[in-house]
């Protein structure tokens, strides 16, 4: 056992802080913030990251991905979160390129994966449907072949940025006959195509991503099926382990917490501040201790990953603990934000903490944390069953 | 010795319940509260009309002379239907300082016109700095011979953009965070000197800054003795404490049924997913805290109704009730979004709403650790 950075992967992390210091700066930052700025900030940082090279590190190096140890994304990821750099979409990097360059045709790869590393083509996910959540395999769009075209009918529900995109990669029915995990098809669709509406679901958070996409009639070449029909549940099934581990974002927290810390420095509770108070100490203590065993529990599905075996099922721990840790942690912040938690930014100027209304906002959409990725009940099933052998 | 509610305490908590059933539904409610006052005047009127506004003020002023438990009775009702009008701010707790400390001509002059539904009342109290300590004061009421210049900014002041009329506490001597040398002033709204900014919270509840610049008010507009206004503001504070924990107790109530409801209607895996254990048990949790924050409602109104209880076992009453509040606020509102999966997070569902409503509950006059440690004092002190 030894968690030692080599002398190689300091000089990486060296690198990284160097690249982080001119490619993350407070205007990155404030740009980020801005609501009128939508996803260019983000569009932005994909492009300062593809310029050097880094935006697909766990891609293979021949289709633009570094060829990075496990040690070294570990290392970036914690800079980047250190830094205060947003992760990027998944949707697309970490989500579908995975499925082409795995699955896909070679003509598949040379189409899509160039336009998704330039950020030309903006991806979202369709796999959920009003009646197929949890129980995803249980999906209704359908999909009839005609001639070389595949016609979809349907709805998909809690589509992630499909306002943005150009393209959704779907799951959808294809035979209904067998086991219902058999009969899915993978499709690639293009969001321009006939037939498609977006249409926008407001949530709790006040922050517009969310989308049913309704489909009639639409029309989709065969060339945009991943793989062989009816095999769609396989292909999708064996990256969702990767969304899992992706999810987790330990060194987010880690970043979070040391600000809560220094907002609690801040505030002041009855002339002294928050920060000591013993039961907000204690709060505090908890959270970090969790997080310190999260820290060392990710390490060891990395390096588990290292070995070749996984992300198995050990990804659902991640999975779990890592929401846990990310909602106890937007519950400090916005409980010390106390009254201001509750102040709506944009109302009007300046009302009491700045952060208030980003705490809020935060600790909202953090709700979702625990029910997406498959759900935490899922996840514990999933545990139960096949770690546990129950 | 029976929890049982009056015939009278029976008929008006029926009586609200109807009102939420046939007049405030989810989009009446919300387009109550995106109105340009934060609330429907419409919906006041009739619930004066109705004798609700009277309820907790003495029967010489024109009330309805109500108990603890009527005041629970209300607004466990209220909570229910996440009614949005201000009770809590004009009638509780503007009418409740005038109540316990207004002058003679104050108290005839105000609690008519609010029993009328007449004037909008809030009570500023909070201040940038202050957090939870309702002693730390900056604003200053200087006296000047003949009365006071009130100079200073108040936060967050429920219903503070409609209100009529304000009381404010300010510091006519002490040092910042004192109990001593806090007074409390009545004044115009519109008195020369004052701005309001107004806002709204992520409850729905339309609320303001309000600075006062050289505001001039004269000695009959002291509420309660000089310097001597903490007790009445803590006074008049642990009953609103205890009346938005009923409306808590309400709102949990109504997201433990919604949520019950929700998962038996639910299929996933070809069955309703309150067929599974594993959501079964939460559920049983949620009904549990319910229950139990319920206990300490009864526990706090039948202390401050009894005449010959100890003022130190009511406030420990109370202190443990608003800790219970916060800490199973949580659980019933975090628990609810989950169980009904991205549904929960929408707001169209009306699940979210209640859900805000109680997290401003739980900060409201001080948080469940606050509380916690207030209570933790007065219980392991000598
Ligand atoms: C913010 C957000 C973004 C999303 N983005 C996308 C996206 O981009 N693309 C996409 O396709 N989908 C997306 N989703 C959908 C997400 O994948 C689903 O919400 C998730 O699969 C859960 O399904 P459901 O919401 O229908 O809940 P349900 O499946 O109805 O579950 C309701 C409750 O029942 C529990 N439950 C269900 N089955 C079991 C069981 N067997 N045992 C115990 N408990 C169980 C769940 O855990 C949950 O608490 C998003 C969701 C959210 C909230």
């Amino acid at each position: 056992m030894d968690t030692n950075f080599s002398a190689e992967d300091l000089a990486f992390r060296d690198e990284v802080v160097a690249f982080l210091e001119t490619a993350w700066t407070d205007e990155h930052e404030a740009h980020l913030r801005d609501p009128q700025a939508g996803m260019q900030a983000i569009i932005d940082w994909q492009k300062r990251l593809h310029a050097r090279g880094w935006l697909a590190p766990g891609w293979p190096v021949e289709y633009g991905g570094t060829d990075w140890t496990t040690t070294q994304s570990f290392i970036f990821e914690t800079e980047r979160a250190t830094a205060g750099a947003p992760d990027v979409p998944p949707f697309a990097l970490k989500m579908v390129a995975p499925v082409i360059y795995t699955y896909g045709s070679d003509e598949q790869k040379q189409r899509f994966l160039p336009r998704i590393l330039s950020s030309e083509d903006w991806w979202c996910q369709g796999y959920s449907e009003p009646g197929a959540g949890s129980d995803l395999a249980s999906l209704k769009t359908k999909a009839e072949l005609d001639g070389d075209e595949y016609v979809v009918n349907g709805a998909k529900i809690w589509t992630t940025y499909a306002q943005y995109a150009d393209w959704i990669f779907c799951l959808v029915r294809t035979d209904s006959s067998g086991r219902k995990q058999a009969g899915i098809t993978f499709l690639l669709i293009d969001m321009k195509s006939p037939g498609i509406t977006v249409n926008p679901i407001e949530t709790i958070d006040g922050v517009y991503s969310l989308n049913e996409v309704l489909f009639d009639n639409v029309r989709v070449p065969v060339e945009n099926r991943i793989g062989e029909q009816d095999q769609g549940w396989t292909y999708a099934k064996a990256l969702l382990a990767h969304e899992r581990t992706a999810i987790a974002g330990v060194a987010d927290s880690r970043r979070h917490l040391g600000e809560i810390r220094e907002l609690a420095r801040q505030e002041v509770s009855g002339g002294r501040a928050l920060l000591e108070d013993p039961a907000f100490q204690a709060r505090l203590s908890s959270v970090e201790i969790e997080l310190m065993a999260l820290e060392y529990t990710e390490l060891r599905v990395l390096a588990a990953m290292a070995e070749g075996s996984g992300p198995g099922v050990e990804s659902s721990l991640l999975k779990i603990k890592g929401t846990e840790v990310q909602q106890s942690v937007q519950q400090l912040r916005i409980d010390v934000a106390g009254y201001y938690c509750g102040v709506i930014a944009g109302e009007s100027g300046d009302i009491g903490h700045s952060f208030g209304s980003e705490a809020r906002r935060a600790y909202m959409y953090g709700r979702a944390s625990t029910i997406y990725g498959g759900s935490n009940e899922v996840q514990k099933n999933i545990t139960a069953k096949f770690v546990l052998g129950l | 010795m029976n929890f049982k509610l009056s015939e009278e305490q029976a008929m008006l908590k029926e009586s609200i319940a109807r009102f939420v059933q046939d007049r405030y539904d989810f989009t009446a409610r919300c387009a109550a509260a995106t109105s340009e006052i934060g609330f429907s005047r419409e919906n006041w009127a009739t619930f004066a009309e109705l004798g609700w506004l009277s309820i907790p003020f003495e029967e010489e002023h024109g009330g309805f002379g109500g108990s603890a438990v009527d005041t629970m009775v209300v607004m466990e009702e209220l909570g229910s239907g996440l009614v949005v009008e201000p009770f809590v701010a004009t009638v509780l707790l503007f009418g409740g300082l005038l109540g316990k400390g207004g002058s003679a001509e104050q108290k005839a002059a105000n609690i008519s016109a609010i029993i009328a539904g007449e004037l909008q009342g809030a009570f500023a109290f909070l201040e940038r700095q202050s957090r939870y300590e309702l002693a730390d004061i900056k604003t200053v009421a200087a006296g000047n011979g003949s009365g006071f210049t009130i100079n200073g900014e108040k936060t967050v002041v429920f219903n503070g953009a409609a209100a009529d009329k304000l009381i404010v506490s300010a510091r006519t001597s002490g040092a910042q965070c004192e109990q001593q040398g806090i007074s409390l002033f009545l004044l115009d709204a519109s008195a020369a000197g004052i701005e309001k900014t107004a806002y709204r919270l992520m409850d729905g509840q339309l609320v303001a800054n309000i600075t006062f610049n050289d505001v001039a008010v004269s000695a009959d507009q002291l509420v309660g003795e000089l310097d001597d206004g903490y007790r009445l503001i803590t006074d008049v504070i642990n009953e609103v404490i205890v009346a938005i924990s009923a409306e808590a107790v309400g709102i949990m109530q109504k997201l433990n049924d919604t949520t019950v409801e929700y998962t038996k209607t639910r299929e996933q895996f070809a069955v309703p997913i309150g067929s599974f254990q594993a959501l079964q048990h939460r559920m049983v949790d949620m009904f549990m805290g319910c229950e139990q924050t319920r206990s300490l409602l009864y526990r706090a109104v039948c202390s401050m109704d009894d005449q010959s209880a100890d003022a130190r076992e009511i406030e420990k009453n109370i202190l443990a009730l608003k800790v219970m509040v916060g800490r199973i606020g949580k659980l019933i509102g975090g628990e609810s979004i989950q169980l009904h999966g991205a549904m929960g997070v929408t707001d169209e569902l009306d699940v979210g709403h209640y859900f805000k409503r109680l997290m401003m509950i739980n900060t409201s006059f001080g948080d469940a650790d606050y509380q916690q440690q207030k209570f933790s004092a007065l219980t392991n002190s000598g």
